[in-house]
């Protein structure tokens, strides 16, 4: 069958780019085999029929957050060979962890079943009528609107952790200062001149005339009163 | 689900989680490949929600995923903007450096 090689075609090159991953010496080929972990991910979300969440996984992970990661590891200058001291000595204790991990689920995989009833307790069944993205979206926006609201309200806190974290401020950086801009009178930004009848400005000392010293340079009064 | 079964998916899902938590343990003092590892922990659960939601016809763990996938992208975003301030305020990423608040 087609699919099935296809299935296992994807989920060797899966596991493989994992393990590359996590045992990779240079970080940036860590980040570019997650990358292809996460296509190969999305070819198997294609063939179970997730096709709304495939090409999601690819724009978010691909097009994001892998880069997100590449970016970082690119940016800092870090002496990553340090970093990788004492892998074998960690090496022992991950592959107990690992084992007994695999263990339980194996067990768990060759003794769990699905509950009788289970045709009747489904949360939102699957439409047949309908493709895989439009079925998403009658449900996502209405049965799980809370859901979904929270969920923008989650990027919008990391967005703004974000940035509150790297934002640096920088001593050449021109930016408002709105107490100085709220401290503002009227009588040091405006000049009000009384000007006789047929003198013009020129003979009171014209429009742009040195005033009186100033610590703020740019606030000349240059608009005048005819 | 067509013709692949739902424990192909559980043990492709199961091995992918083991080998992120085996990453953690393996670069225990790398942070950026901890956040990869966490990174392909969630892909293995979002592997296995979407399975079995191809196998019972219930979209509801299609939805859920999708949550998944925001919080994990939540997550990179401030663990990567942690190391970054970590890294400019200490010059190292080593977790093991990482004690500023024991008191």
């Amino acid at each position: 069958m087609i699919v099935d090689f296809f299935f296992y075609l994807f989920a060797a090159v899966l596991l493989i780019s994992a393990t590359l991953v996590v045992s990779s010496r240079n970080p940036v080929h860590s980040v570019l085999f997650l990358i292809l972990a996460f296509f190969n991910a999305a070819a198997l979300f294609l063939i179970a029929g997730a096709e709304f969440l495939a090409m999601i996984l690819v724009v978010v992970y691909v097009g994001a957050v892998a880069v997100l990661f590449l970016f970082v590891v690119m940016m800092l200058d870090i002496d990553f060979e340090q970093l990788r001291g004492g892998l074998q000595r960690y090496a022992g204790v991950g592959a107990a962890v690992g084992a007994a991990l695999l263990v339980e689920f194996a067990v768990a995989l060759g003794g769990w079943k699905l509950a009788p009833n289970v045709e009747q307790i489904l949360g939102s069944p699957t439409p047949s009528d309908v493709s895989n993205t439009q079925a998403l979206g009658r449900i996502l926006y209405t049965d799980y609107l809370f859901l979904f609201q929270a969920a923008g309200l989650v990027l919008l806190v990391a967005m703004i952790g974000a940035i509150v974290l790297t934002l640096r401020d920088r001593k050449t950086s021109r930016h408002q200062n709105i107490g100085m801009q709220n401290a503002r009178t009227v009588a040091e930004t405006l000049e009000v001149l009384t000007i006789s009848l047929g003198a013009g400005t020129t003979a009171s000392g014209g429009f742009l005339r040195p005033k009186q010293p100033e610590p703020e340079p740019e606030e000349e009064p240059v608009h005048g009163h005819h | 689900m067509t013709s692949v079964s739902l424990n192909h998916y559980l043990v492709v899902s199961g091995i992918l989680l083991v080998i992120g938590v085996f990453g953690i343990f393996l670069n225990r003092k790398n942070v950026i490949i901890i956040l990869m590892s966490i990174e392909l922990i969630l892909l293995a659960v979002n592997l296995n929600l979407v399975a079995f939601s191809a196998a019972l016809n219930d979209l509801t763990g299609q939805v859920m995923a999708m949550f998944v996938l925001t919080v994990a992208a939540a997550e990179a975003a401030i663990g990567l903007a942690i190391v970054l301030v970590y890294f400019r305020n200490r010059g190292s990423i080593q977790v093991e450096d990482v004690n500023l608040m024991k008191g």
